[in-house]
């Protein structure tokens, strides 16, 4: 055990930000998720929430296809498709929507909140999703809330449906007394083995005080106010953290928690923030810390050297390959990303080689050239392209699993890492 | 509005990609907003394809609406053309760009293409995925016989004039078929000319389309039967020019051939066969009827399954009469009730498609078996319809799957939609003798298992018939069939295959639709009217010694017994009376 644990703050402000090559920005074909996907995890989260979708077929389709065999264990998502009938005029489509709408509820009396979700159709034909919200809250507010935000892929890139749907749900929260005493807030849906690891951490470092964004439950959500501290735990919450902002919270600038280094200097900033004693900081934190290093310490063997390219999905991408270049020695080719938010990733930037290549955006098809060029040791991709790339010799790795399996945290840091190593793994045990 | 939480078929444009991807030298560009080529994992992943689909989405975003969504679907094309040089392309719009109202067809037809490009109209807000297919084929068919000239652009026919039928056989280079006069004789006597059949249907994503294409085409190489193209799946535009020179056409999946194939018939005066060869009778019809248009001796091909001889072995013996329930699309459903029945010997209780346009099939289908047929695209309704039929064994998709394990009752898959376990890596067929072995085994494996099972949770529990005792094959939780406590409210549904990242129970969740439960104990239509009073404890200790797979049944009959006597309160008595009532 190392005794002296290198803080992040001296990265932070010591080291200028290496020279970079400027962004790479790309526009044509997106190979990527729309919003509407987010609900597959969220509704996991947030336990009497429904979510309807009003869209069509594509959409209910869309969702079938991403949640597999969940949608028959009485998810609490569904779509309202709109039908050619719907399309002829505006007025009919109100009242269709408060059908299905006084349908579901009165099927699902334990739904609490319900979520209108916008698709492309239904923001195309201006279907004000929000005055529909208004309404039926007025008429079924004292059982269930019923707020919207749309998922559309005409607006939307994959989990930034989760960060529409926090950020509708922040106006909603109650207002912290002014006299409070500070509160950390925890902002993102994460696994409740994490949610509850990280709770853990904190009581133990003594802030008093620490909730999650969103809460498991509607009527346990977080107040918020001048008072609140929050820490992103995902990188794709920028509306969310603004409407936080605007309530007077206030945004601690860290790394996101992946891996020992990540998950150390993201607690880290809670504990400046709550001015706790650092080498109080530094023992609380040491043996996840050092079980972390020992758990990717395998995975590092066999992915040190490796040179990775991500392509863009969740926004992720930027934090992953900073963990993966500083803690298990990768070369990160091109980091591709579907939206970039300088503010919120520039620890992270900061910590990429020089030469690594970020791109925003995509032309999938020029992209797919690049990767050809390049051959990587390994590829971070959609389901879509992944086994026509492994078909074509490439080794992949598929995104969506970093999105839906815990991988934030000390106590995760190995199974993150073997996400990345397992694919080369298979790649050599496999003689056919 | 429509409340969906799942559907049996996408949207159509989803049909066209199965078009455009079976094919070889197509590429499809479809205008549609960003996110949609989430459909693209359903090839790479459930089909396993290790190409990408021949797809090209425009993923226009909110920033391009109302100013440049034309010159991007522009760009896309001509992007597209570059690099994938197809010799056909498809345009069209998905759902939202529906809504947006660009015009590919006029788009693209200003781009002055090399190639034909053939515009697609496909409504998605009327019409799902195998109208999709089917469309989008005949609209290449038709645009690729006609010879469709580079640089034209082909749009469906209420806008373009009707191809004339000479006009259609000009561009053709092959000599005009023969078949109406039997086989020709030919010249001085020597071996006859020899027939040549187009196999129509097949495309990516299609339930066993891969190995019924083998199984057909081997059956038609043992008659000495020539295949002259085999579409869309594997085939190329040329292919699909070369459709007429065939002397007739083998509608394989009427879903998706039929549009095509009647145009090739009004076209080209080639016959189709309609048969669809799923299960031994029906492939030797099949087979009598390729021989007859063929003007061949069918007796080369009419080896045989071992199906007959399996279904006739002792051990078939407990099959006879078991209830079955059989609902997907129509041709499976149709095709599997007549195996179902003739050649299993079962009883089938409910037969059921959710195509509406191959309503009619399932209606003239129903008629033979005395049933009312059910057409419907929600899945509550058929689950519904199946709690209260309480079959000993369902045939559907794999939502019937699901449901079926939700009510412990055992299930194969016969249909669209599947998921990947059911684009299996070994050759299983459904079609042909080889089909009729597969159908046998698939089909009789769940019913072993439930009789195995039964077995041993006897010997292991010794009479005491648990039923909390885990069902391996049939799924978990408290059989629907027992009574329940009014506070046992959360039961679990364990997700199938356990692995995977999305796979979760939702321990909490309500149902949202009318459970088991509630079905079992709404009035049936016969019940109506009358009131139950409802079993006393001693007959439902009794109902629980009875194997769990025919419990439903014993209930059923009894309840239905006491109903028709006006008993009130089913005693151990009225049990037994309506056994030996229903005696078999």
């Amino acid at each position: 055990m190392s005794p002296a644990i290198p803080l992040p703050r001296e990265v932070a402000s010591d080291c200028a930000p290496p020279a970079r090559a400027p962004i790479l920005r790309e526009r044509g074909q997106r190979e990527v998720f729309c919003g509407l996907t987010g609900i597959i995890w969220l509704h996991r989260k947030v336990q009497d929430a429904f979510f309807l979708v009003v869209g069509s077929r594509t959409c209910a389709h869309l969702l079938q296809s991403a949640a597999g065999v969940m949608v028959f264990a009485e998810p609490r998502f569904a779509t309202a498709i709109i039908e050619e009938r719907d399309l002829a005029g505006m007025a009919d489509c109100t009242a269709e929507l408060d059908r299905v709408v006084d349908r579901l509820l009165a099927r699902r009396p334990d739904i609490k909140l319900l979520f209108l979700v916008g698709s492309c159709p239904s923001e195309v034909i201006k279907l004000d999703l929000s005055r529909a919200a208004q309404r039926l809250s007025a008429k079924h507010g004292a059982s269930t809330r019923v707020l919207n935000y749309s998922g559309s892929g005409i607006e939307t890139t994959f989990t930034e449906g989760e960060d529409a749907c926090l950020a509708t749900l922040v106006p909603e929260l109650a207002a912290t007394s002014p006299d409070a005493a500070p509160e950390l807030l925890i902002v993102g849906a994460l696994p409740d083995v994490v949610e509850d690891q990280f709770l853990r951490l904190f009581a133990q470092l003594g802030i008093a005080q620490v909730r999650s964004f969103p809460a498991r439950r509607a009527a346990a959500m977080p107040p918020v106010g001048p008072n609140t501290r929050f820490l992103l735990a995902q990188p794709f919450l920028g509306d969310t953290a603004r409407a936080l902002e605007d309530r007077g919270a206030i945004r601690l600038d860290a790394l996101f928690p992946f891996g020992a280094e990540g998950t150390s200097n993201w607690l880290h900033a809670a504990a400046v923030a709550f001015g706790i004693d650092e080498m109080h900081f530094r023992s609380v934190i040491a043996p996840g810390r050092e079980r972390a290093k020992r758990a990717i310490a395998h995975a590092r063997d066999r992915l040190a050297g490796k040179r990775i390219f991500f392509l863009p999905d969740s926004q992720l991408e930027v934090p992953l390959a900073r963990f993966l270049a500083q803690e298990l020695g990768m070369v990160p080719l091109e980091v591709g990303t579907p939206y970039l938010h300088r503010a919120h990733l520039a620890q992270e930037l900061a910590l990429l080689p020089a030469d690594t290549v970020i791109s925003e955006g995509q032309d999938v098809d020029r992209q797919l050239d690049r990767v050809r060029a390049a051959r990587p040791d390994l590829t971070v991709c959609g389901l879509g392209l992944a086994n026509p790339l492994e078909a074509e010799g490439l080794t992949t790795k598929w995104a969506i699993e970093l999105v839906f399996s815990p991988i934030h945290g000390f106590d995760q840091a190995g199974d993150l890492a073997d996400l990345f190593a397992r694919p080369l793994r298979r790649r050599d045990v496999l003689r056919v | 509005m429509q409340l969906t939480v799942w559907t049996y078929e996408g949207p159509p444009h989803v049909g066209a990609m199965r078009i455009a991807t079976a094919m070889e030298g197509v590429h499809y560009v479809l205008h549609a907003p960003q996110g949609d080529t989430y459909a693209d994992l359903l090839f790479t992943m459930i089909e396993r394809r290790g190409k990408r689909p021949p797809v090209t989405y425009t993923t226009f975003q909110a920033r391009d609406l109302g100013k440049d969504t034309a010159a991007l679907f522009q760009t896309a094309v001509r992007d597209a053309v570059d690099r994938f040089a197809p010799q056909a392309l498809l345009v069209g719009a998905s759902c939202t760009a529906e809504l947006i109202q660009d015009d590919p067809a006029g788009l693209a037809s200003a781009l002055r293409l090399p190639i034909p490009v053939i515009a697609l109209e496909l409504p998605s807000y009327q019409r799902k995925e195998n109208w999709g297919a089917a469309e989008t084929f005949y609209q290449l068919v038709r645009a690729m016989c006609s010879g469709a000239p580079a640089g034209t652009v082909a749009t469906p026919p209420a806008k373009a004039g009707a191809q004339s039928r000479d006009g259609g056989n000009e561009v053709l280079s092959a000599p005009t078929s023969t078949f109406a006069n039997g086989p020709r004789p030919s010249p001085g006597g020597s071996r006859p000319v020899r027939k040549k059949a187009n196999i129509v249907g097949p495309t990516a994503l299609g339930f066993r389309h891969r190995d019924d294409v083998v199984e057909i085409t081997r059956l038609l190489e043992t008659l000495g039967i020539g295949i002259n193209v085999v579409a869309p799946l594997g085939a190329t535009p040329a292919d699909l020019a070369r459709l007429p020179d065939a002397d007739f056409n083998i509608s394989l999946y009427p879903e998706i051939a039929d549009t095509a194939c009647r145009w090739l018939e009004r076209t080209y005066g080639q016959k189709t066969v309609r048969t669809v060869p799923i299960g031994h009778g029906a492939t030797r019809d099949f087979i009598a009827e390729v021989a007859a248009l063929a003007g061949v001796d069918p007796a080369a091909a009419l080896d045989t399954s071992r199906l007959p001889w399996w279904s006739r072995s002792v051990d078939s013996t407990y099959l006879t009469g078991k209830r079955v329930f059989i609902f997907g699309d129509a041709t499976h459903a149709v095709a599997a009730a007549r195996v179902a029945r003739d050649e299993f010997g079962f009883e089938v209780v409910g037969l059921g498609c959710y195509n509406r346009e191959f309503a009619r099939e399932i209606r003239t289908a129903a008629l033979v078996y005395g049933l009312e047929p059910l057409i419907t695209d929600d899945y509550l309704a058929v689950e519904e319809a199946i709690a209260r039929l309480q079959p000993e064994l369902v045939l559907g998709t794999q939502m019937e799957r699901h449901i079926a394990k939700r009510l412990r009752i055992p299930c194969a898959v016969i249909s669209a939609p599947v998921h990947v376990q059911d684009f299996p890596a070994r050759y299983s067929p459904q079609m042909g003798f080889e089909g009729a072995n597969v159908l046998f085994d698939t089909w009789v494996h769940p019913l072993v298992m439930g009789l195995e099972e039964h077995l041993l949770t006897m010997f292991r529990d010794d009479f005491e018939f648990s039923d909390h005792a885990g069902a391996s094959h049939l799924g978990h939780g408290a059989s629907p069939i027992l009574p329940r406590e009014p506070g046992e409210g959360d039961r679990e549904h364990s997700a199938n295959g356990g692995g995977g990242a999305t796979a979760v129970v939702s321990p909490s969740a309500s149902p949202l639709h009318h459970s088991a439960e509630e079905a079992e104990r709404s009035p049936s239509p016969a019940d109506a009217g009358e009131e139950q009073e409802g079993w006393s404890p001693e007959a439902e200790r009794e109902l629980l010694k009875i194997p769990f797979f025919v419990r439903g049944k014993a209930r059923r009959n009894t309840e239905r017994y006491a109903t028709e006597h006006g008993i009130a309160a089913i005693t151990l008595d009225t049990l037994y009376d309506a056994k030996a009532h229903y005696a078999r």
